[in-house]
């Protein structure tokens, strides 16, 4: 079961384990990670499940496609370098350890 | 102290207690759902679950282990019944006490009311029961009636004909989805459905469902056609679970009122959800119910701020989105009350948005594969700011460099 690591904004660590295959936004959720809102379930339609990748995992969760660049651009409120949907991460066990910021506010 | 009660475990109940609990509220909570099943999304029941790409597990809102460290005592298989001042009791007997009450009871289907509509074969899809027997008679049903052409009915039609089954989709009305979008966008629908292989019949009732030892076996119209059916699906719309509310004295017109505060006519009382009427949350005329995942959410936030005390009036640009083959519909904004609209892009190349206006403001979208301008009206909606409809008209601009800002 890889791992990932939710970090909040005070610094606080959440560590869940997740099952391959779910998003880093499902597990999450799952385990009611605060600050994952996830308010459409995974559809690309929100960006409530916005985080920061760190920059060390960035290459291995890749690039954004089309809708979630549009998404970050037009509905997060501080779009950043590793910023990403965490609906649009599939997690594997390559994943294992993943740490992300949680962002301040969801819009 | 008996804290919170909390009838109806879905997105709503759900909801409410993680707010509760996120806010520091340490008094006991009961969230008490009639079904067995751990707390579900609803919304892949007509699109990945039926098609069987998502299994049960994916649907689970929280691991069992949430429940327990929240300390939010989970009641399943239990049908609050009787709801007295303080005290609810369940369909088994069981009491459970309250200082303070939340409604998130949700709706049913509305039935078919026709001569037949008791015959095997013929399906509602709420519930993960109702999708788990479609699903499992989905495969080996030839003729698929899906009657209803809103979302639900073409959410499911777009996966029995994915699925190779003969599909006719029924609905009373003049077009496709009348009571969400325009007409430019209910015939979008219906050429795309047909265009897919699907018989679209519109403006003819069901008049009787015929069958053959006990198994339906044809649709009887209006107009005197017989539709061959193994399997029908009635996705006529939802009603409301207004029983408890009224047995309080609570005030209900189509579902139960409450305020931008999720108050009930009881102010100590709040609800939440498709269960609920509320003024619409833009131009605060009439009541509208909004059956969407977002009020679910939206609702059950303000109602645990009113519960803990607090004052959030729910005002969020309402938004709503269904999938249909590859093609991806998200809604921001009502449309309804609109006197112009803007199409922009090719409907015939299955990318388009259309922006609506009132008194020359922007009031909504409904954008296919198009999310950059279903997320640029949202926005303006949210924040401010304007798009002309002369402007908009301009379908070689990127929609968000037409964003003029707040006055």
């Amino acid at each position: 079961m890889p791992k990932i690591v939710y970090v909040a904004t005070d610094g606080s660590q959440r560590v869940v384990d997740a099952v391959a295959g779910e998003s880093v936004m499902m597990a999450a959720t799952r385990h009611g990670v605060p600050g994952i809102v996830a308010e459409c379930g995974g559809n690309a339609s929100c960006a409530t499940c916005h985080v920061y990748v760190r920059p060390e995992s960035l290459p291995l969760v890749g690039e954004p496609n089309d809708t979630e660049e549009d998404l970050l651009d037009l509905a997060v409120t501080e779009r950043r370098e590793g910023s990403r949907l965490g609906c649009q991460i599939e997690m594997t066990e390559e994943l294992d350890g993943l740490t992300v910021d949680i962002p301040p506010v969801q819009p | 102290m008996s804290g919170t009660l909390i009838v109806g475990a879905s997105q709503s109940g759900i909801q409410m207690a993680a707010s509760l609990r996120e806010a520091g509220d340490e008094e006991p909570i009961t969230l008490v759902g009639a079904e067995p099943h751990p707390p579900y999304q609803r919304p892949p029941l007509s699109k990945a679950f039926l098609a069987g790409k998502a299994d049960l597990a994916s649907l689970a809102f929280r691991t069992e282990a949430f429940y327990a460290e929240q300390k939010i005592d989970l009641v399943l298989g239990e049908q609050v019944v009787r709801l007295a001042p303080g005290l609810a009791t369940t369909h088994s007997g069981r009491s459970l006490p309250f200082d303070r009450l939340a409604l998130t009871v949700g709706a049913r289907p509305r039935r078919l009311g026709v001569p037949g509509a008791d015959l095997d074969g013929v399906h509602y899809l709420r519930d993960l029961d109702d999708a788990l027997r479609l699903r499992g008679r989905l495969g080996a049903a030839r003729h698929v009636v899906v009657v209803g052409g809103g979302f639900i009915g073409l959410e499911a039609a777009a996966v029995a004909r994915s699925a190779g089954k003969s599909v006719t989709v029924v609905e009373a009305a003049d077009r496709l989805i009348p009571r969400s979008v325009a007409p430019v966008v209910s015939e979008f629908y219906r050429r795309a459905h047909q265009r897919r292989g699907s018989d679209v019949r519109l403006g003819v009732g069901v008049t009787a469902l015929t069958g053959e030892h006990g198994q339906v076996r044809a649709v009887e119209l209006s107009d005197g056609t017989r539709v061959p059916a193994d399997l029908v699906l009635a996705g006529v719309g939802i009603v409301p679970r207004t029983e408890l509310a009224e047995q309080l004295g609570l005030h209900c017109a189509g579902g139960i009122v409450v305020d931008e505060f999720a108050r009930t006519s009881e102010p100590d009382v709040v609800a939440a959800g498709d269960c609920t009427v509320a003024p619409h949350p833009r131009t605060r005329d009439g009541l509208v119910r909004l059956e969407s995942v977002q009020n679910a959410i939206g609702q059950a936030k303000v109602a645990a701020a009113t519960l803990l005390g607090r004052r959030e009036p729910y005002s969020a640009v309402p938004w709503f989105w269904s999938d249909q083959y590859d093609l991806k519909l998200q809604i921001a904004g009502l449309s309804g009350g609109h006197d112009e609209h803007v199409l922009r892009g090719d409907p015939e190349a299955e990318k388009f948005s259309v922006l609506y206006y009132r008194g020359g403001s922007l009031i909504a979208v409904d954008a296919v594969n198009s999310t950059a301008d279903y997320l640029t009206v949202r926005k303006v909606l949210d924040r401010g700011g304007e798009i002309s409809p002369e402007q908009a008209r301009d379908n070689e601009v990127p929609l968000k460099r037409l964003v003029s800002p707040p006055a």
